[in-house]
């Protein structure tokens, strides 16, 4: 079977699909779906089904489906309440499925991780980590405070870490009952003194698809990655033009391949540096990076990307994609050394995942 | 049996969708709400946020009257309207 690539699109009024085949040059776009609803991030699980996730002003938030590869949508919120209580739930931020798709997890503002054991239909509060005694002090980040970043252990199902704004890296070794703070060596500028156990900006943590100890995250304060599950973080800003940015990328098959967007500084307009646009790549797990800007525009381009809005496909060599939040979507067929403009005039970009299907 | 009107927007979101006006046989908004998610699963969250209330977008009109309470009563012939609030952007 020929491969298809998929570039999962969420935007502010609407998830799109752009879809091309494995040479990655002509991309049609579809959409918009899930009734221009704002989509925070849209993916697709192992078995096919694809999830979009988001919250109208008017009717809430919920989780959209489609088995269907995006020809109808149903939603549900079922069980996604912290109860009548509580807080509403305004926005899904994050949706991470598991690998043999059996579990699909939410991350949510106000920041909380819910589960669901039945592909969207109901959803299960993970309660221990709002009973982390840190809760009380969570406070929100410039984007809320929210759930965002979801990284799931493929060797076992207890485990997994989340990344909240502005509280930092949390993890789990029993499937969500019990959490630890996970910042020990990540700055957070912000606060006068030492660095806190939590309060850290995370603004996107991922796992490394070979080795479910090793994570890196883009923080407010810098690029880190860890080779302990957390437990210490090592800083790997290095080079880089700026310590901040919002999302980060990391090679399906060599690790050490890591791709990073920095963006001027949390005062300074938070857009690609100097109007000039581009994609630094580190080939050694952040020692060094590398500008890659082929192809991508080079003045008067005050570009943003936002957590979620980059991606890499599973190809050889590897596609990476990004979306901005003034609706452009650039891809490159060749781990970022060149680029092209694959959709303009989209809606605010707000995430981008890329799949690989059979045509 | 009162009569409800329903935005598209809503019944968009159901994938064997309600038509854009119902009859129910409902004494009480709550009961309306109610009645509407046995039919349509799921409405009720579309509609209602903890409180549970009437989600802070979402108008009703029994009558003509705005109504936010969930103990708002209705008439065999009444008219309701549910109506999202305006916005820009």
């Amino acid at each position: 079977m020929r491969d298809k690539v998929e570039i999962l699109v969420g935007t502010k009024k609407g998830a799109f699909i752009l879809d091309s085949d494995a040479a990655r040059q002509q991309w049609r776009v579809r959409g918009p779906f899930c009734e221009t609803w704002p989509i925070h991030h849209v993916v697709r699980a192992s078995d096919g089904t694809l999830y979009a996730g988001g919250g109208s002003n008017w009717y809430g938030a919920t989780v959209f489906r489609s088995e269907d590869d995006g020809a109808t949508w149903s939603q549900s919120s079922a069980g996604l309440t912290y109860g009548d209580d509580q807080p509403k739930i305004t926005h899904i931020w994050n949706l991470t499925p598991s690998a043999d798709a059996a579990t699909l997890y939410a991350g949510v503002e106000p920041a909380g991780l819910f589960r669901s054991d039945d592909r969207g239909e109901t959803w299960t509060h993970v309660s221990g980590l709002r009973e982390h005694p840190s809760t009380p002090e969570w406070q929100p980040g410039n984007g809320g405070l929210i759930l965002h970043s979801i990284a799931l252990d493929p060797t076992n199902p207890h485990h997994l870490w989340v990344g909240i704004s502005s509280v930092g890296a949390f993890e789990t070794t029993y499937g969500g009952k019990t959490w630890e703070t996970r910042n020990k060596g990540v700055r957070a500028d912000f606060y006068p003194g030492d660095p806190p156990e939590f309060g850290q900006c995370v603004h996107k943590m991922l796992l490394d698809p070979t080795d479910p100890q090793r994570l890196i995250q883009q923080n407010h304060c810098g690029v880190y990655r860890t080779d302990d599950g957390g437990s210490t973080w090592t800083e790997i800003t290095n080079n880089l033009p700026s310590d901040f940015g919002f999302p980060m990328a990391v090679h399906p098959r060599q690790p050490e391949t890591l791709w990073v967007i920095p963006h001027s500084g949390p005062g300074e307009g938070r857009t690609m540096i100097d109007g000039h646009a581009a994609v630094w790549r580190s080939r050694d797990r952040g020692d060094s990076w590398q500008q890659l800007d082929s192809g991508l525009p080079s003045d008067n381009a005050y570009l943003t990307v936002l957590r979620e809005a980059m991606s890499t496909d599973r190809l050889n060599p590897a596609g990476v994609y990004f979306g901005t939040s003034t609706g452009q979507v650039f891809g490159s067929a060749d781990e970022g050394e060149n680029w092209q403009l694959l959709a303009d005039f989209l809606p605010d970009v707000w995430s981008i995942e890329a799949a690989v299907v059979e045509a | 049996m009162a009569t409800v009107y329903l935005p598209r927007s809503l019944v968009a979101l159901f994938l064997e969708p309600p038509p854009r006006h119902v009859e129910v046989d409902s004494s009480t908004l709550r009961a309306l709400v109610e009645q509407l998610d046995r039919r349509w699963p799921g409405m009720a969250d579309r509609l209602l946020e903890p409180g549970p209330q009437l989600r802070e977008h979402i108008n009703v009109f029994i009558d003509g009257e705005r109504e936010r309470s969930l103990d708002a009563p209705l008439a065999a012939t009444s008219v309701v309207h549910v109506i999202p609030a305006v916005a820009g952007g």
